[in-house]
């Protein structure tokens, strides 16, 4: 057994994402190394997860601005007990809600950050999670930006 | 005193005439069919109504009783009126708000809003049996790292509200044990026989920190009914008439589900926070207890409100959940919370409130809510 430092496993029967035609485009920049968000052409507003309409001007024209990868902890939650048999052995796990530098707010773990030393506040940063299948994950680790 | 014509929405024209259920257990041991239906015959002798009368029926859309299913069973001659609300368990309240609205309107003239599952024995909420997207939809971003279960986004939103408010799993201890107590009274409650207390709370073992086992409501086989007919009807029974003041419902939009519906609900009542006796708040888990008094309007800070006793039925201030709610009595999605509010109207609580008039129920962080006011016989 190696007695390096702390590194998340991620439980292997997790569901994977099964994204609906708005939101391909967000896992297509994750397989080519980028964290990109949904963002309206007409009036600039940032959406995620991915919409079919802008909500703010009801624009349906996208592009996808590429995020800095800097957030912060927003809130997170520690799983103990394996509620659903995907998480059978691999409790204690915690999944995290992070809040872009640019607003945005998403769902992930953290790879190098045991659950009891996760504060609301940390600094993190995107990390790309190869799971197989050609599925790239948004992961995060403490941040090594200034 | 009734005011009819003095209010709008519904004039206190519409009235809750019948409740029943079942008993509660974690294996019915029959179909949820047959639960749904001992509940409706229950619900509809206790408002001296004839299952023929019957011309309108709506439920929860997870229910797996359909309407034709129980119209067949039922005997129904000519099926006005039917429909389901498309959420998970929390619904309730918005069924009352659009059943109450088909009678106002003439639509129809009973509508029966029924709830039967097997929900310990059969598909578990708990495990994400009903409401998991297997990575589909919202679930491609939430899903695939490790949120599943109803638990996991709800105790996500707790940590931020704790994190902000200074709200304390001790708090949340103080609701659990003061709905315990309640459901002590209860024969009906699960828990009626098991007393708990904060220090069982706080030792109790984490599901989903900062969820504690006792924060998560119970997992529950049974059935539950209400039937909606006219307030004139439902005097004939000779006893308090529990009258629909108001009810309203708030889907998504921006800000609190329980903000945007309170502003709405309270206008078309035309009372205040202050008039309410008793309230019933969905929970499935029980610091959401906490944060829709606050969202509601009803309180400022709920965390001292439970430190002061404040939410017991024999509290004078705000009572809250005297059936022993989700927690302490019977997970049914918020159909027994209704059937609760009502039996506060009718003064047949095992945790009676003294003089109830008006009596408050929310079904669900906001997506649903009704006033139930005494109208005389």
């Amino acid at each position: 057994m190696s007695s390096g430092p702390w590194q998340f496993e991620r439980p292997p029967d997790l569901p994977v994402p099964q994204p609906a035609e708005e939101a391909e485009q967000f896992f297509a920049a994750l397989r080519a190394g980028r964290l990109a968000i949904q963002r309206c052409t007409s009036c600039g507003a940032l959406a995620h997860p991915p919409r079919a309409m802008c909500r703010d001007c009801q624009g349906v024209d996208f592009d996808w601005q590429t995020m800095s990868g800097r957030a912060e902890v927003y809130s997170y939650v520690v799983t103990h007990q394996a509620v659903h048999p995907a998480l059978n052995g691999y409790t204690p796990m915690a999944t995290v809600e992070v809040v872009l530098a640019e607003g945005p707010h998403l769902t992930t773990n953290l790879v190098d950050v045991p659950p009891d030393e996760i504060e609301i506040g940390m600094a993190v940063e995107v990390v790309f999670e190869d799971v197989g299948d050609d599925v790239v994950l948004p992961l995060f680790r403490r941040s090594h930006l200034s | 005193m009734t005011r009819r014509g003095d209010i709008a929405g519904f004039s206190n024209a519409v009235a809750i005439a019948g409740v029943g259920e079942t008993d509660y257990s974690r294996a019915s041991g029959r179909t949820e069919l047959m639960l749904s239906l001992e509940a409706i015959t229950a619900a509809l002798a206790d408002a001296g109504v004839e299952p023929r009368e019957v011309d309108g029926l709506m439920k929860w859309w997870v229910d797996t009783s359909t309407e034709a299913e129980v119209a067949a069973n039922l005997g129904i001659a000519d099926l006005a009126w039917w429909g389901e609300i498309n959420q998970a368990g929390n619904v309730g309240g918005a069924l009352v708000a659009h059943a109450a609205a088909a009678i106002h309107a003439g639509l129809a003239n009973v509508i029966v809003i029924y709830r039967g599952v097997n929900g310990r024995s059969g598909r578990r909420y708990g495990r994400g049996d009903v409401t998991g997207q297997r990575g589909r939809g919202g679930g491609a971003f939430s899903e695939p790292y490790g949120l599943l279960t109803p638990q996991h986004g709800l105790a996500m939103a707790t940590r931020r509200r704790m994190f902000e408010t200074g709200v304390t799993s001790r708090h949340f201890g103080m609701q659990a044990v003061a709905q315990r107590v309640h459901a002590n009274r209860n024969p009906r409650a699960t828990f009626h026989d098991r007393p708990l207390t904060l220090e069982e709370h706080q030792a109790s073992r984490l599901i989903v920190d900062p969820f504690h086992l006792f924060d998560c409501c119970l997992e529950t086989d049974g059935g539950g009914a209400l039937v909606l007919t006219s307030a004139d009807r439902a005097r004939q029974r000779g006893r308090p008439v529990p009258l629909i003041r108001a009810a309203a419902q708030a889907g998504p939009g921006i800000g609190s589900p329980a903000a945007r519906i309170a502003s709405r609900l309270f206008a078309i009542a035309g009372i205040e926070r202050d008039d309410i006796d008793v309230i019933q708040i969905y929970d499935h888990f029980g610091p959401f207890v906490l944060f829709a008094l606050e969202d509601y309007g009803f309180v400022a800070d709920a965390g001292r409100l439970v430190e002061e006793g404040g939410t017991a039925f024999d509290s004078g201030r705000l009572p809250v959940n005297t059936s022993g709610g989700h927690l302490s009595e019977a997970y049914m999605q918020g159909m027994n919370h209704l059937i609760e509010a009502t039996r506060q109207i009718r003064g047949e609580s095992t945790a009676q409130v003294a003089d109830v008039a008006f009596s408050f129920c929310d079904t669900g962080i906001g997506t649903g809510a009704v006033i139930l006011e005494r109208g005389e016989p």
